[in-house]
């Protein structure tokens, strides 16, 4: 849990330290089920589909919402994992991210790729998460699931399904788990 | 005590912590899941350049460590020792001149003489040096291959993984390791990573075979190897330097094989959960008979296919890391 958002910050050996909590784990769930079926309605062909959480804070939101996706759908939906870590265009700034595990076990040409995320930042995550994708072929779009927008981006990336637009300061940090959202600051542990 | 490898010179095991060890092992399970990609390649060290330099012979070890490097978008320079200046006399520390001149990021170095890699260490401060076997000193690489190959095959069978089970499967296991220990680096880097990783560890050899400081080392030294055999879960065997004259600190060859080979016969009476490793080259009929290493509890195989991202691991953490806050 206390790694959902330190990806999205500079320091990785900062705790979380939460100051208010914005979503409850019921609005979460909420948001995420409308995220599914938005989902459903962009995408005529949810054979194609495939749901991709990144490392380490999109798993959980990734599984979520393929959980809600085969209710809506009354078919299994099943969600994979990447870990962007040897993509990343800050591996030599920031102290170096733990890797974690990969799990896409198929090519996924001409297939519907939805990358699932727990917080927008920057997007050097999703750029890097861009790159690791065209090593598994070459997908017939792209599309991207984050559970909060949080502003701040330093690329021209946009996410296709928003749980949450959380305009913030770049000093404040993010928690977002299924658990729920929170705003707070960073404070070295 | 070496608490991680990120940014660090590989040189030994020797004093590498249990926490850094499991680092380098965890990591290693990420690479293994690239190296069964159709694209068996990320751009960790794109741009960077790791020069190979093998002033003595080697297959696996060489083959793996450039593989490494190119499956982590590193530029590999591989300087072939027959073929270069140096048989013109040309001293290693000239040779790492030109090549650090060249401009380089990492050298992974095996050479015959104990401690060349740390001497190339001091030489150029400002690279990472991966040593990759210094005379009978270490072969760290070996030494965390061999243990990453034992947690895999024991997480299998316990029906985890690898980086769940940290240095837990490695807590109590019974090592033993057999054969030509004087001589052999490989042994001393597997009886460091063993023992901080919470084996027990014996040593069986002949005791011309023994090296002259092994009181020191973390081991128990056992006379009788077949009892050995039965208390062991993992079974290291070494390969007889004769290169290095072990075949006069024997009797015969043959004597050595049958007191200290493992046969066919020793094999049928090992327990089945036994694990039989071999860092190879084999002498197959000296210290291993050739069937037993072609039997299923041989990970001969498999200790070569791990060779690859173990070496990923260590370029990555070493090289990466080092580079934190450059900019």
């Amino acid at each position: 849990m206390s790694s959902t958002s330190e990806r999205q910050t500079p320091s990785r050996d900062l705790a979380f330290l939460a100051k208010s909590q914005l979503l409850t784990s019921e609005e979460v769930d909420r948001a995420l089920t409308r995220m599914a079926h938005e989902i459903v309605e962009h995408n005529a062909h949810l054979d194609e589909l495939r749901l991709i959480g990144l490392q380490t804070g999109g798993v959980a939101f990734a599984q979520r919402i393929a959980s809600i996706l085969s209710d809506i759908v009354g078919a299994n939906v099943t969600s994979a994992f990447l870990d962007v870590s040897f993509y990343r265009d800050d591996l030599n700034r920031n102290p170096m991210p733990k890797s974690a595990a990969t799990t896409i076990d198929r090519d996924l040409t001409d297939q519907s790729v939805v990358l699932v995320d727990d917080v927008l930042f920057t997007g050097r995550t999703i750029r890097a998460a861009l790159n690791a994708l065209s090593d598994w072929g070459r997908p017939r779009t792209v599309q991207l699931a984050v559970m909060v927008d949080r502003g701040h981006r330093e690329l021209p990336i946009r996410a296709d399904y928003v749980g949450k637009n959380l305009p913030t300061s770049r000093e404040e940090a993010i928690r977002a788990t299924l658990d729920g959202v929170w705003i707070g600051a960073r404070e070295p542990k | 005590m070496i608490e991680t490898l990120r940014g660090q010179n590989l040189l030994t095991l020797d004093g590498v912590s249990r926490q850094a060890l499991v680092e380098v092992l965890d990591t290693a399970e990420s690479f293994v899941e690239v190296n069964r990609r159709t694209i068996k390649k990320v751009p960790a060290l794109k741009g960077r350049v790791v020069a190979s330099l093998f002033f003595e012979e080697s297959t696996r070890t060489r083959l793996s460590f450039e593989t490494a490097a190119k499956r982590l978008s590193a530029d590999v320079l591989s300087l072939a020792v027959a073929s270069s200046s140096v048989k013109k006399g040309e001293s290693l520390r000239d040779t790492i001149a030109t090549i650090d001149a060249l401009g380089i990021d990492a050298v992974v170095l095996r050479h015959q003489s104990s401690g060349a890699a740390l001497q190339v260490s001091r030489y150029v401060p400002h690279v990472r040096v991966i040593n990759a076997g210094d005379g009978l000193h270490q072969h760290p690489t070996q030494g965390l291959l061999d243990a990453f190959t034992v947690r895999q095959v024991l997480s299998e069978r316990a029906g985890t993984n690898g980086v769940e089970s940290g240095a837990a499967l490695f807590e109590g296991l019974r090592v033993l390791i057999v054969g030509d220990v004087r001589h052999s680096r490989v042994a001393r880097s597997d009886v460091a990573a063993y023992a901080a990783l919470g084996c027990e560890v014996r040593v069986a050899a002949p005791g011309t075979l023994l090296p002259t400081d092994v009181e020191n080392w973390p081991v128990k030294v056992v006379d009788d190897f077949d009892d050995a055999l039965e208390w062991a879960d993992v079974v290291g065997l070494l390969r007889l330097q004769r290169e290095r004259g072990s075949g006069s600190f024997v009797p015969s060859l043959a004597e050595f094989t049958a007191t200290f080979g493992l046969t066919i016969e020793r094999a049928r009476r090992l327990r089945p959960t036994t694990i039989v490793m071999h860092p190879g080259p084999m002498n197959r009929g000296v210290e291993i008979d050739s069937r037993v290493a072609d039997l299923p509890c041989a990970m001969i195989g498999r200790q070569v296919t791990n060779g690859v991202p173990i070496r990923m691991a260590v370029l990555y953490l070493s090289v990466v890391g080092s580079l934190e806050g450059a900019r």
